[in-house]
């Protein structure tokens, strides 16, 4: 058992502060580095870049349930613009994709 | 991202607040199913109650508290301690990139008004407020305000699967393990400004694949989004 002992909360603590780190290091490091065009754009780049990063090796690893469940809520999203039923529409696919042995 | 809109100044309201609550509505669920899975795994792995809601709530970043939990051994020793701040921050580097994409819009404010919406930041709020923003919202207040509730969320639906346990236990049967995936991916279709501007996500893809295939843990993510931001600085100024 896992129980609040000094070095249990010294472990959390120290992943935190770390993680904290992460999420401000980031956004106050780019305040001492001047924002050109070229910075700029590597910027605006990044919620595309993060969220292919992210994306394609999880599909290359789960396999082609993944691949028809991105591609489903991506195409429900681009006729709604809805989160919730994209989500919802892409967990489903999958859902009857395993079901019919996929 | 392109400046399309003439912008209001910036501001940082209480109903910027409530506008980035109900903002994060969408995201709820599946923080909630998220949360809930690592609830229930951190009870299986014999976590107690009050160890699993304390990383939860000072972490809320799922990838490494998932990580940390396979690693956790009991009792804790010293140098466990040095690998899980090392988990910590390599399955979180990236939200040092999240962060300083946020600079050119959140530069201007003081630091008591960005840093603490930057503790609470997670992949959906940060995609949403980036949304918010190229629609030509000026309240800089949504980002605190959608990751406050998503952190309740969070918080709620980790305790919620610790003691309901088993039954979120098993990711695959319910389609779980692509939701992440598939919520990143609805997320970032309306940031879709045609082929051009896609090419540093091609890139980022592409470089994430080949270095997941050849290194080990998370360190594709990282490998990946940095060689898309530089395809992305790369190109040239057009229109």
């Amino acid at each position: 058992m896992s129980v609040l002992e000094p070095l249990v909360l010294l472990a959390i603590v120290v992943m935190a502060i770390t993680t904290a780190l992460m999420r401000v290091g980031g956004f106050w490091l780019m305040g001492r580095v001047p924002l050109t065009p070229r910075v700029r754009r590597m910027l605006e780049s990044l919620p595309g870049a993060i969220v292919a990063a992210i994306v394609l090796p999880v599909i290359a690893k789960i396999g082609v349930v993944a691949a028809l469940a991105v591609a489903a809520a991506a195409a429900a999203m681009v006729v709604r613009r809805n989160e919730l039923l994209a989500v919802a529409i892409g967990v489903g696919v999958a859902i009857l994709a395993r079901a019919t042995g996929l | 991202m392109s400046e399309a809109r003439p912008r209001e100044p910036l501001k940082w309201t209480a109903a910027g607040l409530v506008a980035g609550a109900r903002m994060a509505v969408p995201a709820m669920p599946v923080m909630a199913l998220f949360s809930m899975a690592f609830g229930a795994y951190a009870a299986q792995k014999d976590f107690t109650l009050s160890v699993a809601t304390l990383m939860t709530t000072l972490m809320f970043a799922g990838a490494s508290q998932f990580v940390a939990v396979d690693i956790w051994i009991h009792p804790m020793t010293g140098p466990t301690i040095v690998t899980l701040a090392l988990v910590a921050a390599t399955v979180n580097l990236r939200f040092f990139l999240i962060g300083a994409s946020l600079r050119p819009w959140l530069g201007g404010l003081p630091a008591w008004k960005i840093y603490p919406a930057l503790v609470v930041l997670t992949e959906p709020g940060w995609l949403m407020a980036l949304r918010y923003r190229e629609e030509g919202g000026s309240d800089t207040a949504i980002v605190l305000g959608s990751g406050f509730v998503l952190w309740l969320v969070w918080i709620a639906g980790t305790v919620a699967g610790f003691l309901i346990g088993a039954a979120v236990a098993d990711p695959q049967r319910y389609g779980l393990d692509v939701i992440l995936p598939v919520f990143f991916t609805a997320l970032l279709v309306p940031m879709w400004r045609g082929t051009r501007a896609a090419v540093p996500w091609a890139v980022a893809g592409v470089a994430a694949l080949v270095a997941a295939w050849v290194l080990p843990g998370g360190w594709y993510i990282i490998i990946g989004t940095i060689a898309g931001a530089i395809a992305g600085g790369m190109q040239d100024e057009r229109a």
